[in-house]
């Protein structure tokens, strides 16, 4: 056995984390033109490699070999910071989520997680936040009015969906009464006693946080930032090439992001269904030992997390291809007169609910 | 004045609140979606898969030959007279001693062109040839190419080919069960 120090494993875990989270927005790109395709009664690509599964590797070979444009009275530094804020940001969120339970080797144990921090929710959404930072430098670098526009309705659009999104984020916290993510996990399943998922104690909240992550995200119906029939190609209209393909990247690396979080606050993160009764089972039918058993477990938590995230992933594609987009002020109204006095009184009922010793 | 019966009086009432929530359009809308995720797809894969043609479709043209692999065609004209894209033209000659077994008539087709980019494949040549000489094919069509002159197709394209295999290899041609299926319609 290898001994690794405690930091070793750490950015072992990061680096697969990393890795992983760009394979899935790469095949985020396919899954996208396949299901829309199915949803609209075509077949998507299928001409690269067997049922097109090369496609995404066309695509980057296609956006890297592009011209790269640079517009005239462009802010030059700025126009480049821009798409890699967007996908730092994006990438950065993803080292807190944790994508699997304990695992130990002899007196090791270690998390399936980046880092464990007490306040991962909090860093979560910092980082998301400043997520719009890349898409307002990049509008605003191009000197292009339609770029303008886009970077200040996503601007707008973002600012006023994190309220209600972080309003509704509070009724979880008051459940379970810490940020860390970790431990929001292990409360909605805990060995030896039958705990619901916390969707089952926040539908509503999970409700506004759905909406809000499809805004945060700017995803249809509320992807008004990059609206092709009013504003050409919104804040990323003057990128071309492989800055374009940054954008375009870290929307999707955004939506499996929002799709982990999502699972981890409502859907019990890697926890799933009979786990301990299937633990018990090994060691003592199968004569197991309790460490390997429980590393089993955690395994297959890790598939059921991404099972999770990959059934939300494609909640949102369908959900696009479904839907059309909001005009602007029933977004606005949307967001401000309908969701925050909902997640409001979510707050209030759940405040209510706990008093009364109901959940 | 009322024209037809298919007026339709709309009704502004103010909408219920389960439309102001937009919900239960939106799983509507969903629903119809996933409906048509398992559809069966309208797509055909087109060079792997050819659309089944009707059973009178007028595809490619060929000169055919009599019984005896003699050219049929005459040379007369009537073809390039009636067609109405005027993509055929031609150049008759005369017969030559000893040629008896290549040409029926004495007078013959020395060049037969038709330019497939302006033919409307309306069949009126096949209608006008005395001779029985030019038909369409109903199971080929005339291929995509990259270039304009590719598509003036002579007699080295148009002819009968005397042994039938070699014609698949010229145009799009149908496989032997597509041929079934489609005979089997016709009937």
């Amino acid at each position: 056995m290898i001994e690794l120090p405690a930091l070793g494993w750490q950015s072992i875990v990061i680096f697969v984390v990393f890795a992983l989270s760009l394979l899935i927005a790469t095949y985020c790109t396919y899954a996208e033109r396949v299901i829309a395709a199915f949803l609209q009664d075509r077949v998507g690509p299928d001409r690269a490699g067997p049922y097109g599964l090369l496609q995404p590797l066309a695509d980057a070979v296609k956006m890297f070999t592009k011209e790269e444009f640079f517009p005239g009275g462009a802010n030059k530094v700025l126009f480049v910071v821009g798409p890699c804020l967007a996908m730092i940001t994006a990438l950065m969120s993803s080292a807190v989520i944790p994508f699997g339970n304990t695992m130990s080797f002899g007196n090791n144990a270690f998390f399936l997680q980046g880092i464990e921090v007490n306040i991962g929710m909090l860093w979560i959404f910092g980082v998301v936040s400043l997520g719009v930072y890349g898409v307002m430098i990049g509008g605003w670098a191009s000197n292009n009015k339609f770029s303008l526009l886009g970077a200040v309705r996503a601007a707008s659009q973002n600012i006023s969906y994190e309220l209600a999104m972080g309003m509704s984020l509070i009724a979880v916290l008051m459940i379970s009464g810490t940020l860390s993510l970790r431990e929001i996990t292990l409360q909605q399943s805990v060995a030896g006693e039958w705990q619901m998922w916390n969707i089952v104690k926040q539908p509503i909240g999970f409700l506004i946080f759905l909406v809000c992550a499809f805004a945060e995200t700017n995803r249809t119906p509320f992807d008004l930032p990059e609206c092709e029939t009013e504003l050409v190609g919104g804040y990323h209209t003057e990128y071309s090439s492989m800055k374009l393909g940054l954008y375009l990247f870290s929307e999707y690396v955004n939506i499996f992001v929002v799709s982990a979080v999502m699972s981890v606050l409502y859907f019990g993160g890697f926890n799933f269904p009979f786990q301990y009764e299937l633990r018990d089972w090994f060691v003592n039918s199968q004569g197991w030992e309790l460490n390997s058993a429980q590393n089993l477990i955690t395994l297959l938590g890790t598939v059921g997390i991404f099972l999770k995230i990959f059934a939300f992933i494609f909640f949102f594609m369908w959900v696009r291809w479904t839907l059309p987009r909001f005009r602007y002020d029933q977004l606005m109204r949307l967001g401000w007169t309908i969701l925050i006095p909902l997640a409001v009184f979510n707050i209030v009922l759940t405040g209510a609910l706990i008093l009364f010793g109901v959940i | 004045m009322q024209l037809t019966n298919r007026a339709k009086v709309l009704e502004k009432k103010p909408m219920t609140l389960a439309e102001r929530a937009y919900l239960p359009a939106i799983f509507q809308g969903l629903s119809i979606t996933m409906r048509h995720f398992f559809m069966k797809k309208a797509t055909v894969r087109y060079p792997e898969e050819v659309r089944p043609f009707s059973g009178f479709f007028r595809g490619l043209h060929v000169l055919k030959r009599d019984e005896l692999g003699r050219e049929r065609c005459t040379a007369c004209g009537l073809c390039a007279v009636s067609c109405p894209a005027e993509a055929i033209t031609m150049v008759a000659g005369e017969r030559k001693k000893g040629e008896e077994g290549l040409y029926r008539e004495e007078k013959y087709a020395i060049s037969y062109e038709i330019n497939m980019l302006r033919c409307i494949f309306c069949g009126l040549c096949e209608e006008a040839c005395p001779k029985a000489a030019i038909y369409l094919q109903p199971d080929k069509m005339a291929p995509p190419r990259y270039e304009r002159d590719e598509f003036v197709y002579g007699k080295d394209r148009l002819v009968e080919p005397v042994s039938p295999d070699e014609r698949s290899v010229k145009g799009i041609q149908l496989t032997p069960e597509q041929a079934d299926k489609l005979r089997a319609r016709i009937v």
